[in-house]
């Protein structure tokens, strides 16, 4: 008796074992993905962001981020990246919405739609250093609209194409991208408005701006700020485009880490560039926040 | 859906010129520019027949089709099993596994390459000079995307009843994924790809600072030296481009209730 | 000045048609409502009950008719201008407006609740009147279907409509709250005196909580008639089956009687009146007999409550189904045979196919 007790406690026990052993062994399955996205994601961005603190003789130092926080170049920069990434998140989100507008309301399977989709698609996150050439070939000095200016206008701002290579023409360029990039982020939130609400709107006597006052709109705005804030991170990230337009000078941060990549030899290059990086982190983390919180709100309405 | 009245429609078709206008002008320009053939005005092919001689790009295209399938497979042999498993077994992981997919469009890749360029010098050891060393993080920038089609396919059938549904007529896990879940989730298996493909094909920004030689690289230094081949080539990447996602089956939306249609 | 009351305006729908590509969603249809009643429409799915709900409402456009409310003619009138207060099926309110703010919605438009506390009184006594009165604040995501629907009613009601339109109110909720909701829909009608279209697809609702139930097919009425006009005396074929259960049983009719089960019965009029026909049977039309000589047979027996209904396998195999008092059930275990009774009230008889 005593004896099958204990025989028993015994396996039991080893049960015990076994089974947490069992109730940890589905969690092996997800450690490949995990090692690839560790090694090859999250490593790198643990290295921008700590070793933007570390001199060269791997003493800690604030003198990089210093540098970037305080010299007028630097700062300069920063204050491109931003103006050139409000502005097109702007204009994109007005236009790209009322493009998602537009697609929403024509037929809803129609090829007219799938094009629309499959053409932002490749705007938004194949185009890059194609788009450059898209607009070189458009205001660049021998494209078609200068020519075309330059023979029927004469001396006209769009004839003398150096401002395509400045602030002003990233931002006719990237707002090329930002569009389509609205249309696919935005467009799922105006087909969810339903036909009920704007139904149940007319025959409570409201008119169609009263409508988009006081119901679609409100719907849809935290949608759209959302998406101005991801137009935003976007254009901030963007690089391709502006290194294929601009080869020389570094008006945006991203091309000043290029030039602070391109030149390690000189002293603490890659630091430095890392310490530019953190600035970027920063910028992008503090939109993506926003656009999170966003996100809930929206994810609670939806029913 | 309601039909629009007579002013909105108006709008929409205002709205469309517009914005159609400035996103079809710039392509019309580089089917003009590259097939310009002197001052005089003339139309002539040449740019685009001269593709094929151009310098390193046959072989850069060649790399970035390798690199683009090396991606698509991670996504076949990480990404999908992996989710897979998350939604059916580790349903505490969902939120992490989100995440870290996400994570990248959080961290510009501008930034990524400031950190991975150490760990690609110490990878070179195993891999030597080789581009397809970045498929590893190729992979990884395709997460967001390639994540939110193949969750969306993963949410809109339940699996998870799918799952049990098969386990209790007897399947095993590898049958029941492989012969239950993943016909029900092709579609979005599909898209996930063809959008990874594309976004391969167009990686400029860690290729270009690594000084890999990607179709994108080739592309940008063309561009310094034969102006009108390089626009051509770029027209036809975009072309081509636009012909694989408008392949992608719509995916993901539920199938829409029959309703009293009276 | 307190916002009009309640009291509803007659409805009249002249001859109304309207056709989607090849389908005629309103052929010809037709419709009087008198002031403060309900109407229901009922209809398999397509049937066009739907299209006229809504061309009532103004939200659908008509190829020709004419529709008249306390004899205005409003055909023309765009949907914002017709004082009409419409539910839907479900997800209506507004999703970032609270049960209050949604009531308050139709009031805002109107001049005589312009005033923000006379407003909120009337959204307030709206939703005491469906019974939420305590949930004002809340947001329809944190509200169960069924409460959804209520302050869809109460935003409805708010604006005193001429005419309540409900588009399938209930089908959306299961159907404990679906019977409960439908009981207050009709009390609440009652009380205000409104008149009310109701368009459903389930009979028992229609039959339930109208004053007259039309039953539509192919975009016309097949016959409109008070709840139990409509069961015990359908004209046709088509409003015998849709309403109510029927077993289809070969019978042959001479001078307006049906004989069949070995017994005879009375025919409808729009019935087949002499021949073979097949006689649209209800369950309780019909009393089982014990009857060991018969060849009818007791298949199955389900007990509904102070009723059963008993599934009786004929001579040539067909199924009948009968209802019969659960206390006499006893009588009839399943395997005894029996024979038939009819108590006289008429059948319908439809020409064999």
């Amino acid at each position: 008796m005593t004896q099958a007790q204990i025989v028993e406690t015994g396996s039991s026990q080893r049960g015990a074992g076994f089974r947490r052993i069992k109730r940890w062994l589905p969690y092996l399955g997800v450690v490949p993905f995990f090692v690839l996205v560790a090694v090859f994601f999250l490593w790198p961005t643990y290295l921008v962001v700590t070793q933007a603190f570390v001199a060269d003789d791997g003493s800690f130092t604030l003198e990089y981020v210093k540098t970037v926080a305080t010299e007028e170049v630097n700062l300069n920069a920063f204050r491109n990246s931003i103006q050139v990434s409000a502005v097109t998140a702007i204009l994109g989100g007005v236009f790209g919405g009322l493009l998602a507008w537009a697609v929403a309301n024509g037929r809803n399977h129609g090829v007219f739609r799938r094009a629309t989709l499959a053409a932002s698609g490749v705007f938004a996150q194949f185009g890059g250093v194609m788009l450059a050439f898209a607009f070189l070939a458009t205001f660049g000095f021998n494209g078609l609209v200068t020519l075309f200016f330059a023979d029927h206008f004469g001396d006209t701002i769009l004839s003398n194409p150096t401002w395509l290579y400045g602030i002003w023409g990233l931002c006719v360029v990237y707002t090329f991208f930002q569009i389509p990039l609205m249309l696919i982020v935005f467009l799922p939130a105006v087909e969810g408005l339903r036909g009920e609400w704007r139904e149940a709107n007319d025959s409570l006597g409201g008119s169609t701006w009263r409508y988009w006052r006081h119901v679609g709109g409100p719907i849809l705005l935290p949608s759209f700020l959302g998406a101005i804030l991801l137009l935003f991170a976007n254009a901030f990230s963007a690089y391709a485009t502006a290194a294929a337009l601009i080869s020389q000078g570094s008006p945006i941060v991203p091309l000043q880490i290029r030039g602070a990549l391109g030149s390690e030899v000189a002293l603490g290059g890659a630091a430095f560039g890392k310490a530019l990086a953190l600035g970027m982190v920063l910028v992008v983390g503090v939109v993506m926040f926003g656009y999170v919180l966003l996100q809930r709100r929206v994810s609670r309405w939806e029913q | 859906m309601k039909k629009l009245t007579g002013v909105a429609r108006i709008w929409r078709v205002v709205i469309l010129l517009i914005v159609g206008f400035y996103l079809l002008l710039p392509l019309f320009s580089m089917a003009e520019f590259s097939t310009r053939a002197g001052a005089d005005g003339g139309r002539t092919l040449d740019s685009w027949a001269a593709i094929p001689t151009a310098p390193d790009l046959l072989a850069s295209i060649l790399v970035s089709v390798q690199l683009a399938l090396l991606a698509v497979l991670g996504i076949l042999v990480l990404l999908v099993p992996t989710m897979i498993w998350v939604h059916l077994r580790l349903p505490l992981m969902r939120r992490p596994l989100e995440v870290i997919c996400m994570l990248p469009i959080a961290i510009p890749a501008i930034v990524l390459v400031v950190g991975i360029a150490p760990i690609y010098r110490w990878l070179s050891q195993f891999f030597g000079s080789s581009p397809l060393s970045l498929a590893f993080v190729y992979t990884i920038l395709t997460f967001p995307y390639a994540y939110r089609a193949i969750d969306t396919s993963l949410r809109s059938v339940d699996v998870n009843t799918l799952a049990e549904a098969a386990r209790t007529l007897g399947a095993s896990w590898p049958k029941t994924i492989m012969g239950i879940i993943i016909p029900n989730i092709r579609n979005g298996i599909l898209g996930a790809c063809v959008i990874s493909i594309a976004l391969v094909l167009g990686e400029f920004t860690i290729a270009s600072l690594l000084n890999y030689e990607t179709m994108q690289v080739v592309i940008n230094l063309l561009g310094k030296r034969e102006g009108q081949i390089s626009v051509a080539v770029s027209l036809a990447a975009l072309i081509f481009a636009f012909v694989l996602l408008i392949a992608i089956p719509t995916s993901g939306k539920k199938q829409e209730v029959a309703q009293d249609g009276a | 000045m307190e916002p009009k009351s309640n009291a509803g305006a007659a409805v009249e729908l002249k001859s109304l048609r309207r056709a989607f590509g090849n389908v005629q969603a309103l052929n010809d249809f037709s419709l009087e409502i008198d002031q403060g009643e309900l109407v229901a429409l009922l209809g398999p799915s397509g049937c066009g009950k739907t299209t006229a709900l809504r061309a009532l409402a103004g939200l659908q456009d008509l190829d020709s008719g004419q529709i008249l409310v306390q004899g205005e003619d409003i055909t023309h009138v765009r949907a914002s201008k017709r004082e009409m207060g419409m539910v839907f099926q479900s997800y209506s309110l507004f999703p970032h407006m609270n049960a209050q703010e949604n009531v308050e919605y139709g009031l805002k438009l109107r001049k005589e609740s312009r005033k923000k506390d006379r407003r909120a009184r009337r959204a307030i006594e709206m939703l005491e009147l469906v019974g939420l009165d305590t949930q004002s604040k809340r947001y329809p995501h944190q509200l169960s279907g069924g409460q959804q629907q209520r302050v869809a009613l109460a935003r409805a009601l708010a604006i005193a409509p001429d005419v309540l339109l409900l588009d399938e109110p209930l089908s959306a909720l299961d159907a404990k709250v679906r019977s409960q909701l439908r009981d207050e829909i009709r009390r609440i009608q009652l009380e205000l005196g409104t008149t009310t279209l109701f368009v459903t697809h389930d009979q028992e609702e229609a039959l339930g909580i109208a004053d007259r139930v039309g039953v539509m097919s192919g975009g016309s009425l097949a016959q409109i008639a008070r709840p139990a006009e409509l069961y015990e005396r359908p004209t046709s074929a088509l409003v015998a089956e849709f309403v109510g259960l029927t077993t289809p049983l070969q019978c042959e009719v001479r001078d307006g009687v049906a004989y069949l089960l070995g017994s005879s019965v009375p025919v409808l009029p729009g019935s087949v009146t002499n021949g073979a026909a097949v006689a649209l049977l209800r369950p309780e039309s019909i009393d089982l007999v014990p009857d060991p000589q018969s060849q009818s047979q007791v298949l199955t027996v389900s007990f509904l409550g102070s009723v059963c209904r008993v599934v009786v396998q004929l001579e040539d195999k067909t199924l009948l189904t009968v209802q019969a008092l659960s206390e006499k059930i006893g009588d009839f275990p399943p395997g005894s045979h029996v024979g038939f009774a009819f108590h006289g009230s008429p059948v319908f008889a439809k020409p064999v196919a």
